[in-house]
Formats: C-alpha cells, structure tokens, sequence
C-alpha cells in the first residue's frame, strides 16, 4: 500500500509537464550562468536588455492582446531618469537608481494606459504611437535628458554599495538576476488566474465584460505592469552602456521590440528572448559588414515575411512540431 | 501696425497660412487612411511612405526625365496607386482574414523598406523640387503676402477632398464602396466584386498619400524621412476626428494645422507637441473623436 493518493493519468501527464518545465528552466539558467565564459559579455547583456523588454511588450500583445506601439517611451523613460539620477547624485546606488526608472515607468505606463485602453484595436495602436511621439518630443526639449547628445558616462557604481559594477563579468550576472526577476514576473503573471482572465479579454471582450470582469482595469494593470518592466529593461541597459539617448524613445525603437517579438512568437514565454537574440545578433553582425546600412531595410524585409508566412514565430513553429510528434 | 494679442497682423497670418498649409496635408493624408481604413479595417502604416515616394518620383522624374510639375501631378498618383494595387493585390490580400493588426505591421515593414532604401541612396538630407514658373511669386493682400504656391496647394487640396466627398457619398460607386463598409459579405452576394473594389479602394487611398507627396515637394525638403515624421501626426489628428466620416477627417486635419499655426506665434516650444496634447484632450472629453460614431 502506497501513501500518496492515487494519481489520475491526466494528473500524471501535468506532474510530468511541470517537471519538464523545470528541468528546462534549470537548463537555461545554467546556460545563462556559463555563458560570459563563451561569449561577449557585453553582447550578452544587451541581449538580455532586449529580452526582457520584449518580454514585457509580450505580456501585452501576447496574452492580452493589446499592440502598443509606443513602448519606447517606457524604455526610455526608464533609461533617462536612471542615468540622469545615478550621474547626479554619486552616493546613489545603482539599484536605488534602477528602481527609480522602473518607478518613473510605471507612472507613464499608468498614464499612458489610462488614456490609450479608452480606444480598442488599431486605434489603441495609434494611441500609444502619438503618446510615445509626445514623449519623445519632451526628452528633445527638457534639459536632464541632454537633448541630442544624451547622457553619457552615467557611474555604474557598486550594488549595495558593497559589489562594484565595473568589471563587465560583475554586471553581467546583475543583468542576469534582473532579467530572471523580470521573466519570473512575467511567468507567475501569465500563469496566474489574473493571466486567465487575461487571455479571456483577448479571446472575446464583451464576453470577459458579461461574466462580471472589469475589463478595464485587468487591461490597465496589464499595461502598467509591462511599461514598469520595459523601463527596468531601460534603467538596467543604461547602467551596462553608461549612456542614455534618444534612439531608445524613437518610434522605431517601438517597431523594433514588436518584431523581437513576432519573429521569436508572439504569446510565447521564450519567444521574445529568442526573438531578441536573433534581432541583436543580426545587427550586430550587420554592422560590421558591407551591408551595414542596410540594417532597416532587412529588419522591414523580416517584417513582412513574419506576417505573410511565420506568424507564429521561431519558438510558435517549434512547440508545434513539438506538439505533433511528441503526444 | 496691427497688432494680435502682442504679434504683429503680418507675422500672424503669416503663421495661420503655414497651418493651414499644414492641415491641408494633414486632411489629404487622414482621408486617404479613412478611406482604406472604411473597407479593409487596416491602418495603412505605409502611407507616409506613400507620400514620401510620391515627393520622390516627382523630384526624380524631374532631374532623370525633365517630366514637370503638372505631368508629375497627374502621373506619380496613378504610378504609386498602381503600386499601391499590386501590394494589396499579392500581399494585404493573403492577410485580410486575420486579426487587422497584422495589416499594421505588414505595411510598416513596407514602410521601413521604403525609407531604408531610400536613405541608402540619397542619405537622410533633403533636396529641393523648384516651384513651377507658373506659380512662382506671391500677393500682397495688404494685411500679409500670400506666396502663389501656397495658394494652389490649398486650392487643389480642398478641390481634392471635395471631390473624394462627391465620388463617396453622391456616385453609385462610392454607394458600393459605403455598401461595402457596412457588409462587404453581402455585397459579394448581391454580385458586386469585392476583392476588386478592395483592390482599387487601397490604390486610391494610396493615390491621394502620392498626390499629397507632389504638392508637397516645393514647398518641404524632399527626404526619405519626410512621410514617417508627418504620419505619426496624421495618427493623431485621426484619433481626435475619428475616420467615421470623411467631411470629419478633412475638417479635423484642417483645423490642427490652424492650431498648430497658433501655437507656433504664442507658444513655439510647444509647437511639435500640441497635436498630442489635444489628442489627449479628446480622448479625455470624447474618447470615441470628435466625429466618431463609436469607440
């Protein structure tokens, strides 16, 4: 006689899945602690900024089926105010300076969403679009952001005070942490019963709003909660580079982490990390070849192909074929 | 010398003219997005660029060619509506069942491919398109100089929209193309062919983005970067007028431009900006725009 209780073969099959899931997790984080070993850590770091910030645009247009194209301005929000606290004030310490810009996020996200969820579809699109315009336009005229020469310089400082930030293998596992907290907001978000109504939004609004949700703030906590996540992306890739710019809040910059996530798979938990690695490395290694100055119209090209005949993205098409031989 | 609230009555009308310049392309741009918007549900993200190329086919046509202004007028709109065709014909087509924001970002790769070609051949400054000799000069009207060029490109973008009005709201193709807002499945039914009007309704949208591009090559420095900036304002002025109504549209981008001017003579920091912040505004008072029907 056994003493657990008996265990129905559906039961199993879940047990199974969710170890899976962990053994891959534990997987990945193990990569992720090796990985400074192999290759730049620099590279790495910036690729990890660009992750979790398609992550948190992902949160949005993946699971609760909003498309904003304005999430620059919550990057760069976090970017400035960080850099501009972190240089002016040296006794701060870096993480005091990166709350602050994940902070500053959140209140523009809160704005933000308050405004744009009063329009539904294309028009939300539009919405965050011309917000993010404002915004970027107020970082050109407002003198803490440097205008066109941004920040530069800003001290990395030493985490706690105690653990300096300048060797770049240091900051790598700081950006490392910050990512796994980061994903881990997402994951327990997504798998959340929150996450469920979510998706129920997604699916078919009015019947979210007939079963008694309140649509509106699961839309709004959604939004903020991804613009807060998009600005610790921000805050933490101005501590790795020193520097704040402008690129960070142009438009295209908002284009860019839509594709990050599209191509990686949209509505997937790794497909913005994936989708980020490839759109990094590609322009990385663009930009030390002839066709350098190509680099938009490639990005464009990937663009249209994703739509026309991917769009389920890199990690989409692998959890099918998954699906298909392994059920 | 006259005086408005502190600014001289030349510097003033000066100032509006400019806005109204402005809101005319606004207008002409805002309609050509309601139109497309009205029968396939998708912002067309490539019109910026639509515009942009129009400006440079009429400056290239003109330095390869020696076409001029007046053939370029006729001619770039059916050359990048004819183009316009072709991408709804072989692309937006296959992606017409989808969720519309698909449509979005198909045409904003488009629009991203479009620029960076173009940046690659003749880099992010902009060239001039001279004025034709026939509108060359201007009017002293006493109170201000009215440059003619200026003159026309109002001219000819009211008679534009005006006339977009008539063929969509007293011709039987614009019933068809308001038929088809409503129900397009049951206008294939009744036997109108759908696919083709949806075809020729993007071309023309596209067409009037084109237009807008030649009227503006004398007057704006022709560069590749010239559509994305003006099309994100265009959003705006969309979301505060609403693509309900086309009369709407065209009323609303004319009467930013004038805001925009007035903003410019009291309050020139905020000139960039004023667009968004009355943006927000609407969206705060009137969330569903100003001629919207419905949120």
């Amino acid at each position: 006689m056994s003493h657990t209780t008996a265990l129905t073969p559906a039961m199993k099959l879940q047990r199974r899945a969710k170890l899976r899931r962990n053994a891959l997790y534990l997987v990945l984080i193990a990569i992720g602690l090796v990985a400074p070993f192999v290759a730049y850590p620099v590279f790495l770091m910036k690729v990890l900024c660009f992750a979790l910030f398609a992550c948190a645009f992902n949160l949005l247009l993946g699971y609760a089926g909003l498309l904003s194209f304005g999430h620059a301005a919550f990057l760069a929000t976090g970017g400035y105010v960080t850099g501009f606290l972190l240089s002016s004030y040296p006794g701060l310490t870096p993480e005091l300076g990166i709350l602050a810009g994940t902070l500053a996020a959140v209140v523009l996200g809160a704005l933000f969403g308050a405004l744009a969820i009063r329009r539904q579809g294309i028009y939300f699109a539009m919405v965050t679009l011309a917000l993010a315009q404002l915004v970027f336009f107020l970082f050109v005229q407002s003198p803490f952001t440097g205008g066109e020469d941004g920040l530069h310089g800003v001290p990395r400082g030493a985490l706690f005070g105690l653990i300096s930030l300048r060797s770049n293998l240091a900051m790598y596992y700081f950006v490392f942490a910050v990512f796994l907290i980061g994903f881990a907001i997402v994951q327990r978000a997504v798998h959340s019963p929150y996450g469920q109504v979510l998706k129920a939004i997604r699916e078919n609004e009015p019947r979210a709003v007939s079963l008694g949700y309140n649509v509106d703030a699961y839309k709004l906590l959604a939004f903020v909660l991804s613009a807060g996540l998009a600005g610790l992306a921000g805050a933490t890739k101005t501590l790795v580079f020193q520097l704040a710019s402008l690129t960070d809040a142009h438009w295209h910059m908002s284009g860019e982490v839509i594709l990050m996530t599209l191509l990686g798979g949209v509505g997937t938990l790794f497909g913005p990390v994936v989708g980020a690695g490839v759109v990094v490395s590609l322009q990385t290694q663009l930009a030390q070849s002839p066709l350098g100055n190509w680099v938009s119209v490639i990005l464009g090209t990937i663009f249209v192909l994703c739509v026309l005949s991917f769009r389920s993205g890199i990690v989409g098409e692998i959890q099918k074929v998954v699906k298909k031989n392994f059920k | 010398m006259t005086m408005i609230f502190g600014v001289p009555l030349a510097v003033f009308m000066g100032q509006l003219m400019l806005g109204l310049i402005n809101g005319a392309f606004y207008a002409l741009l805002s309609l050509g997005l309601a139109v497309i918007f009205g029968l396939l549900k998708i912002v067309n993200f490539a019109h910026g660029a639509m515009y942009m190329l129009g400006a440079f086919a009429a400056l290239l046509g003109l330095q390869t060619l020696g076409l001029n202004y007046w053939l370029a007028l006729l001619l770039v709109p059916l050359l990048v509506g004819g183009l316009g065709m072709l991408i709804e014909r072989y692309m937006l087509r296959r992606i017409a069942h989808l969720d519309h924001l698909y449509g979005l970002l198909l045409t904003f790769g488009l629009a991203l491919i479009a620029e960076g070609t173009l940046i690659n051949f003749f880099g992010v400054s902009g060239s001039s398109y001279p004025t034709p000799t026939a509108l060359q000069g201007g009017y002293n009207l006493g109170f201000m100089f009215l440059p003619i060029y200026r003159a026309w490109v109002l001219l000819a973008a009211l008679v534009v929209c005006l006339g977009t009005w008539f063929i969509i709201e007293r011709t039987r193709l614009g019933a068809y193309l308001r038929a088809g807002t409503e129900n397009s499945a049951l206008m294939q039914a009744f036997g109108v062919n759908v696919p083709q009007l949806v075809t020729l309704t993007y071309g023309f949208g596209v067409a009037l983005a084109a237009f807008a591009g030649v009227l503006a090559a004398p007057l704006y420095p022709v560069s590749p970067t010239m559509g994305s900036s003006l099309l994100i304002v265009v959003f705006a002025v969309v979301v505060i007028g609403g693509m309900g109504s086309i009369l709407g549209a065209v009323l609303t981008g004319l009467g930013m431009g004038l805001v925009e001017g007035l903003t410019k003579v009291y309050y020139p920091e905020a000139a960039n900006t004023v667009i968004f912040l009355v943006m927000v505004l609407v969206l705060l008072v009137r969330p569903a725009g100003l001629f919207g029907k419905e949120a």
